[in-house]
C-alpha cells in the first residue's frame, strides 16, 4: 500500500459535504448527496452529464446557495454566501474553460482581484511579479508573467489557471475536466503537477469522464447519479466494471413512449463527413420513419457534426445524399430548403426571438408560406401558429404575447412547431429534452414517436442514456469526433454504450 | 409588437398632448391646428431619419453617419439643381434617394462583408462624407438664387393646410410601418437584432438584413438631404450638424432598444414628435434653447431607465420559476445552461 493511500484511508477530511441538495424549476439537480475530500488526496468525481456534478462545483464555490445539508471544512460548519467566501475558506477551482484574460499579463491574471498593494494603496507591481514567478516556479510551468495570456498556448492557460488557484492559498483544489482540451504530454505534465499538490496536503476534487486517467491519479472516488450520491470509496479496491455500473445502473422510473415504426428507405445517406477540427470521418444512413440517436460525451463533436449537416459549419470532406440526390448545404437556409431542420440545444439562445410574439416564432423560417406579392398575412400566420400550437399542446396566454414570457418547456414547443411548419424530411433534434421538466420531457418522447410514425427521418443528440435507450431505433456513438460504432436496437445497453463513448475496453 | 410597446406609446401620447396642452396655456394658439400642423412639418425631416435610423438600431447596429450622409447627399442636388436647371424634380429627387442609398450601402457593406463594428463604421463614414461635401463644394455655399423655384417652393405647397414636406414625412411613415410588419425584409430587422443566432438557424441572413438596413437608413438620409437643403434654401458643408444624435435620441424615447429587436413605427415617430413639440415651445414660452438641449438629454436618460425597467420586467417574468425556488442570486436556473 503506497504512502498516500495510507494517508487516504487514515485521516479526517479536509472538507465534508453533507445531505447537500439543491433543485431548479422542475428539477431536482442534487438530492442529499455526501462527498468528502481528503488533505494530500484525489478524489475522483464521476458521473453521467447531468449527474448533478456542475451543480455540487457550483455549490462548493459559492456560486450556487444550497437548499439543504451542511459544508464541513476541518470539522467547522462554514456557509459560502458568495464565490469570495469560498475563496477565503481556501477553495478554488480550475473550470473547463478557463476564464481568464486575453490582454492581461500572466502575472495580472493571477492575482486579478487580489494584487499585492503598496503602501499607497496602489498594486504592487514588482511585488506582483515576484510572487507569480514564484508560483509558476512552483509548479514547473515554462511561463513568464509578463507574458500577455493571448500568447500562450491552452496547456499554458491552464498553467496559469493553476497558478492562479494556488495564489490564494488554496486548500482545496476542483479540476473541472481539466484534461479536456489537453494533448498526452500536456496531460502527464498536469499530472505532475497534481502530484506535488497532493504532497502540499491540499485536497483536490477531480472531474473526469476518463476511466485511465482516474485510476491514474485518483485516489478516492464519488459517483452520482441523477442527483443523488450512488458510492464512493477507494478506487484500489473496486473495478472500473463496478463504476461503470455505478454510473449507468437506475430504476426506469419512466416509460418511454417508442412506437413501432415500419422503416422505410434510406432518406439521408452521410458519406465521410469531416471537419478540420470537430470530427472525422462520420458515415451513416438514416431511414424513414427511424430515431436514430447520436450519443457521446461532451465535447465529442456530435453538436458540431449536427450542426455542419445543417449548414452552419462547413465539412472540409464527405458528402450528403438526401433520397438518392447528391446535395451541398452552404447555409441553414439550404437545408430548411432541402427538408432537413435542427432543433438547437440551447432554446433561448439559438431557437426562439424572446421578445418577438409567439406566432411570429412559429412563422420564423416559413415565412414565404405566409406571403403573398411579397406580404405577410397576418392571418395566415396566426393561422399557421394555431395548427402546430395545438397539435404540441402548447400553454400560453395568447399567440400574440412574446415567447419570453413562457416556460422553458412551451418554448422548446415553439421551437420545435417553427421547424415542423417547415414541413421537413429529416428532423435534427439536438439534447430535446435537456432543462425541462418531467412531464414536458414525456410529451416531446412522445411527439417524437408521433414523428417517426409519419415518416419523419428523426436523429437525436443525448447525453441522457435512458433518453437514448428508449427512444433510438440505432444508435451511433461518437468519441473524440470520430464514430465509436453504430448498434442496433436490440443490441443495446447501457455498458456497451458507455464503454464506446469513453474508450473504456 | 407587444402590450408592452402599445402600453408605451399610449404614454408617449399622452405625454404628447399633455406638453402640448400645457405650452398652450402659456402661449395662446399653441395648439391651434395651424400651430400643430407647423410642428409636424418642421419634425418631418427628424421623423424620416428616426425611421431609418430606427431600421438600423433593431438590427442591434447604429448608423451615425446619416446627418453627413444628409449633408452631402443635400449639397450634390443643390449643386446638380444650380449647374443643371432644366433636370426636372422627380430626378433630383430619386437622385438624392440613389446617392444616399450608396452612402448607406458603403456602411452596411463594411458592417455585413468586413465586419467593422456599426458604430466605428459609421463613425468613420460621419468624417468622410463632410469631408466629401467639402471637397464636392469647396467649400463653397449653394444659395436659394442659385436654386430653381420648383427645387425650393415644391415641399413647402401646402396641401389641406399641410406642406408636402409634412406629407412626405406621412408617405414614409405609411411605406415604412408597411415594410416593417408585413414584408419578409422587416421581420427579419427584428429577428436578426432580437436573436441573431435563432435567426441564423431560422434561414435569415443576418449580414444581408443588416446591410439592406443600412442602405434604407441612406436612402432616406439622402432624400431628407434635398428636403433639408429645400426648407432651409441654402446648402453648405456644416447643415445639420450633429443631427444624427437627435435620431438616435427620438428613437431611444420612441421605445426602439438600442440592443435590438424592440420598437415599433409609432414610437419612433411619437419620439421624433416629442422633440419636435419641445423645440418649438421653448422659444414660444422663452425659455432659452439651451435649455431644451437639457431637456431633450433629460428625456433620452428617463426613457433609457423605462427601457431598463422594462427589461428587468421581462426578465422577471422568464425567471419566475426561479424566483419562487429562493435561488435569488442565481443567474442561470437550469444547470445544464451553465455546464
Amino acid at each position: 500500500m503506497s504512502v498516500a493511500q495510507a494517508i487516504a484511508q487514515n485521516s479526517t477530511p479536509l472538507l465534508e459535504m453533507r445531505g447537500i441538495s439543491k433543485s431548479f424549476p422542475g428539477v431536482k439537480a442534487l438530492d442529499s448527496v455526501d462527498i468528502a475530500l481528503y488533505p494530500g488526496t484525489v478524489t475522483a468525481l464521476i458521473g453521467e452529464n447531468g449527474a448533478g456534478k456542475s451543480t455540487l462545483v457550483k455549490i462548493l464555490t459559492g456560486i450556487y446557495q444550497p437548499d439543504g445539508g451542511e459544508i464541513i471544512v476541518e470539522g467547522e460548519p462554514v456557509h459560502f454566501a458568495s464565490a469570495e467566501a469560498a475563496i477565503r475558506n481556501g477553495i478554488t477551482a480550475i473550470h473547463q474553460e478557463t476564464v481568464l484574460f486575453d490582454e492581461l499579463s500572466v502575472a495580472e491574471n493571477i492575482f486579478l482581484g487580489h494584487a499585492p498593494r503598496n503602501r499607497l494603496g496602489l498594486i504592487n507591481w514588482g511585488g506582483m511579479n515576484a510572487r507569480a514567478a514564484a508560483l509558476l516556479t512552483s509548479i514547473d510551468a515554462p511561463v513568464s508573467p509578463y507574458m500577455r495570456l493571448k500568447d500562450l498556448s491552452i496547456a499554458q492557460r491552464h498553467l496559469v489557471a493553476i497558478a492562479r488557484a494556488l495564489s490564494v492559498e488554496a486548500r482545496v483544489v476542483i479540476m473541472d475536466e481539466p484534461t479536456a482540451a489537453l494533448s498526452y504530454k500536456e496531460v502527464e505534465d498536469l499530472f505532475r503537477i497534481i502530484e506535488r499538490l497532493k504532497r502540499q496536503g491540499k485536497a483536490i476534487l477531480f472531474i473526469s469522464h476518463k476511466f485511465d486517467e482516474v485510476y491514474q491519479i485518483a485516489e478516492r472516488f464519488a459517483v452520482f447519479r441523477d442527483g443523488r450520491s450512488i458510492g464512493a470509496g477507494l478506487l484500489a479496491q473496486t473495478s472500473q466494471d463496478e463504476i461503470v455500473r455505478m454510473m449507468v445502473g437506475r430504476s426506469v422510473d419512466h416509460v418511454f413512449p417508442k412506437f413501432d415504426v415500419a422503416i422505410g428507405n434510406t432518406v439521408l445517406k452521410v458519406s465521410g463527413y469531416s471537419h478540420p477540427t470537430e470530427f472525422n470521418d462520420i458515415s451513416f444512413e438514416l431511414r424513414r420513419g427511424e430515431i436514430l440517436g447520436l450519443y457521446g460525451l461532451v465535447g465529442a463533436g456530435r453538436s458540431e457534426f449536427c450542426q455542419s449537416l445543417f449548414g452552419i459549419t462547413h465539412p472540409s470532406a464527405g458528402s450528403l445524399e438526401l433520397e438518392g440526390r447528391l446535395i451541398e448545404i452552404r447555409s441553414p437556409a439550404d437545408a430548411v430548403a432541402a427538408g432537413i431542420v435542427y432543433v438547437p440545444e440551447e432554446r433561448s439562445r439559438h431557437g426562439v426571438v424572446l421578445q418577438m410574439p409567439i406566432f411570429q416564432n412559429f412563422t420564423m423560417a416559413t415565412l414565404g408560406r405566409t406571403t403573398r406579392a411579397g406580404f405577410l398575412r397576418e392571418a395566415e400566420e396566426f393561422a399557421l401558429a394555431r395548427r402546430y400550437a395545438e397539435r404540441l399542446d402548447l400553454r400560453a396566454a395568447a399567440l400574440s404575447v412574446p415567447v419570453g414570457t413562457l416556460s422553458g418547456g412551451n418554448q422548446q414547443k415553439v421551437v420545435i412547431g417553427k421547424w415542423l411548419a417547415a414541413r421537413p424530411k429529416v428532423i435534427i433534434l439536438d439534447e430535446p429534452t435537456k432543462g425541462i421538466d418531467i412531464g414536458s420531457k414525456a410529451a416531446v418522447h412522445a411527439f417524437m414517436s408521433e414523428l417517426a410514425g409519419e415518416g419523419l427521418s428523426v436523429l437525436m443528440v443525448s447525453s441522457e442514456l435512458p433518453e437514448v435507450l428508449g427512444m433510438s431505433d440505432r444508435v451511433l456513438v461518437m468519441r473524440e469526433g470520430r464514430m465509436a460504432g453504430i448498434w442496433k436496437r436490440e443490441e443495446l445497453d447501457a455498458e456497451t454504450l458507455v464503454r464506446a463513448a469513453t474508450g473504456n475496453p | 409588437m407587444s402590450r408592452i410597446l402599445k402600453y408605451r406609446e399610449l404614454l408617449l401620447l399622452v405625454i404628447n398632448l399633455v406638453l402640448i396642452a400645457a405650452f398652450s396655456t402659456r402661449a395662446p394658439g399653441f395648439a391651434s391646428p395651424k400651430s400643430l400642423a407647423n410642428i409636424f412639418n418642421d419634425t418631418s425631416i427628424l421623423i424620416i431619419l428616426a425611421l431609418g435610423q430606427m431600421a438600423v438600431l433593431l438590427t442591434r447596429s447604429i448608423d451615425l453617419s446619416v446627418a453627413a450622409n444628409l449633408s452631402f447627399t443635400g449639397m450634390a442636388v443643390a449643386m446638380l439643381n444650380s449647374a443643371h436647371p432644366e433636370v426636372p424634380l422627380p430626378l433630383l429627387i430619386a437622385a438624392a434617394l440613389g446617392i444616399g442609398a450608396g452612402l448607406g450601402a458603403i456602411n452596411g457593406f463594411m458592417v455585413w462583408k468586413i465586419g467593422i463594428p456599426a458604430i466605428v463604421a459609421t463613425l468613420g463614414t460621419l468624417t468622410i462624407y463632410r469631408g466629401m461635401a467639402f471637397v464636392l463644394s469647396g467649400g463653397a455655399w449653394v444659395n436659394q438664387t442659385q436654386m430653381t423655384q420648383a427645387f425650393l417652393n415644391t415641399p413647402r405647397m401646402p396641401v389641406l393646410g399641410l406642406p408636402l414636406l409634412g406629407w412626405t414625412a406621412i408617405l414614409v411613415i405609411a411605406i415604412i410601418a408597411i415594410v416593417f410588419t408585413r414584408t419578409i425584409f422587416g421581420r427579419s430587422l427584428y429577428a436578426a437584432g432580437g436573436n441573431p443566432t435563432a435567426a441564423l438557424y431560422a434561414g435569415v441572413d443576418v449580414g444581408r438584413t443588416k446591410f439592406f438596413a443600412f442602405m434604407l437608413s441612406g436612402a432616406l438620409s439622402g432624400l431628407c438631404g434635398y428636403l433639408w437643403v429645400s426648407r432651409y434654401a441654402v446648402a453648405y458643408v456644416d447643415i445639420a450638424a450633429g443631427f444624427e444624435l437627435d435620431t438616435v435620441a427620438a428613437c431611444v424615447i420612441g421605445g426602439i432598444s438600442t440592443l435590438g429587436g424592440i420598437g415599433s413605427v409609432g414610437g419612433a415617430v411619437l419620439g421624433a414628435l416629442f422633440l419636435g413639440v419641445i423645440k418649438n415651445a421653448l422659444p414660444v414660452i422663452e425659455i432659452s434653447p439651451f435649455w431644451q438641449m437639457a431637456i431633450s438629454g433629460l428625456v433620452i436618460i428617463i426613457a433609457v431607465l423605462l427601457n431598463a425597467r422594462q427589461d428587468r420586467r421581462k426578465g422577471r417574468l422568464i425567471l419566475r420559476d426561479a424566483a419562487k425556488s429562493r435561488s435569488v442570486r442565481v443567474a442561470t436556473p437550469v444547470e445544464g445552461a451553465a455546464a
